[in-house]
């Protein structure tokens, strides 16, 4: 594939982005923000790989998809235990 | 400061805020066109000298590797302090049922699914995009899924300190071992020993696919026992609280 081809799923790439992001502010139950979280993770994700950044999109998933949903699941027990 | 005032504030903020980022972005070079003498001295030494296809872990796993030790065993210590503030008296079985088929299906066939990705993103981390690092965290990951989608019980079996201490231990310890093997044949600290191999293959690399191994089962390791202590001290509580 070259550059040109990619041009158009960059654009839907940052499209997303700026919706996941705009998802991420107006939602405002924890819960539900660490699963939107992940979503707009995955889009990262899309966009990384998009612009040839395999590697750096491999991290993004696992970070963004299995480890940070987790502690942040933890957190938001912690909190609603705590209330 | 009353409301009003406050979000005037905000948005003075914001549109100097977007003027800077603006201007720096403007500033970068065009896609495509990289600056440095880095990137292409890499480019010119992994795969005509390494033999390794993926130009970022012939960085992080072989030619950068002491920095590569550094930062595993940054993890190994912060997922020791972790333990250590967290970990209390044993705690007794949690009652958990799962009651979504959705849940008990997908999750069982995710179970496997993702130990063969994790698996095959370590195994290929010289080969296609990949490694240690970002397969340890699947082949986690596809653990986890037995808490998710099986029960806390069948997730104890594997997640205490009997069983994932030593394997977090053997990963901290095969990356320096393999950086000793290099040293006792007469080489600097962590060199690249073993021939080459064919680029493109599993055999390739030489012995940094080791160290590469040896980060896999330290990150693996490591996200188990901080998912089992973060269970453990606050997930499990709530269980109980609710049955």
């Amino acid at each position: 594939m070259t550059l040109a081809t990619l041009v158009p799923l960059q654009s839907v790439a940052f499209a997303l982005v700026v919706l996941g992001a705009t998802a991420i502010v107006l939602t405002h139950d924890l819960l539900r923000l660490a699963v939107v979280n992940g979503f707009y993770g995955l889009i990262l994700v899309l966009l990384f790989v998009v612009y040839g950044a395999p590697d750096v999109a491999l991290s993004m998933l696992v970070v963004s998809t299995v480890a940070y949903p987790l502690l942040l699941l933890v957190a938001i027990t912690r909190i609603r235990k705590g209330k | 400061m009353s409301r009003r005032t406050r979000i005037s504030v905000a948005w003075v903020a914001l549109a100097g805020l977007a003027v800077l980022l603006v201007w720096a972005y403007a500033g970068l070079p065009d896609f495509g066109h990289y600056r440095g003498p880095y990137g292409f001295v890499l480019d010119r030494i992994a795969t005509p000298d390494r033999h390794m296809a993926n130009v970022v872990n012939a960085t992080t796993y072989d030619i950068r590797g002491f920095d590569t030790m550094g930062e595993e065993f940054i993890l190994f210590a912060a997922v020791v302090g972790v333990v250590l503030l967290l970990r209390g008296e044993e705690d007794e079985e949690a009652e958990d049922a799962i009651r979504s088929d959705l849940v008990r299906v997908g999750g069982g066939l995710a179970i496997g699914l993702l130990f063969l990705v994790g698996l095959w993103i370590v195994a290929f981390g010289f080969v296609s995009p990949g490694g240690g690092f970002q397969g340890g965290v699947a082949l986690a990951s596809a653990v986890v899924m037995l808490f998710v989608a099986v029960s806390y019980r069948a997730w104890r079996r594997v997640g205490q300190e009997t069983v994932l201490d030593p394997i977090e231990g053997l990963g901290a310890g095969g990356f320096v071992v393999v950086g000793l093997a290099a040293l006792a044949s007469g080489l600097p600290f962590l060199t690249n020993f073993w021939g080459p191999g064919i680029p493109g293959t599993l055999w390739s690399g030489g012995s940094a696919p080791l160290v590469n191994w040896a980060a896999g089962i330290e990150v693996c390791a490591a996200m188990l026992v901080l998912y089992t202590e973060f269970l453990e001290a606050h997930v499990v509580p709530s269980i109980r609280g609710t049955t």
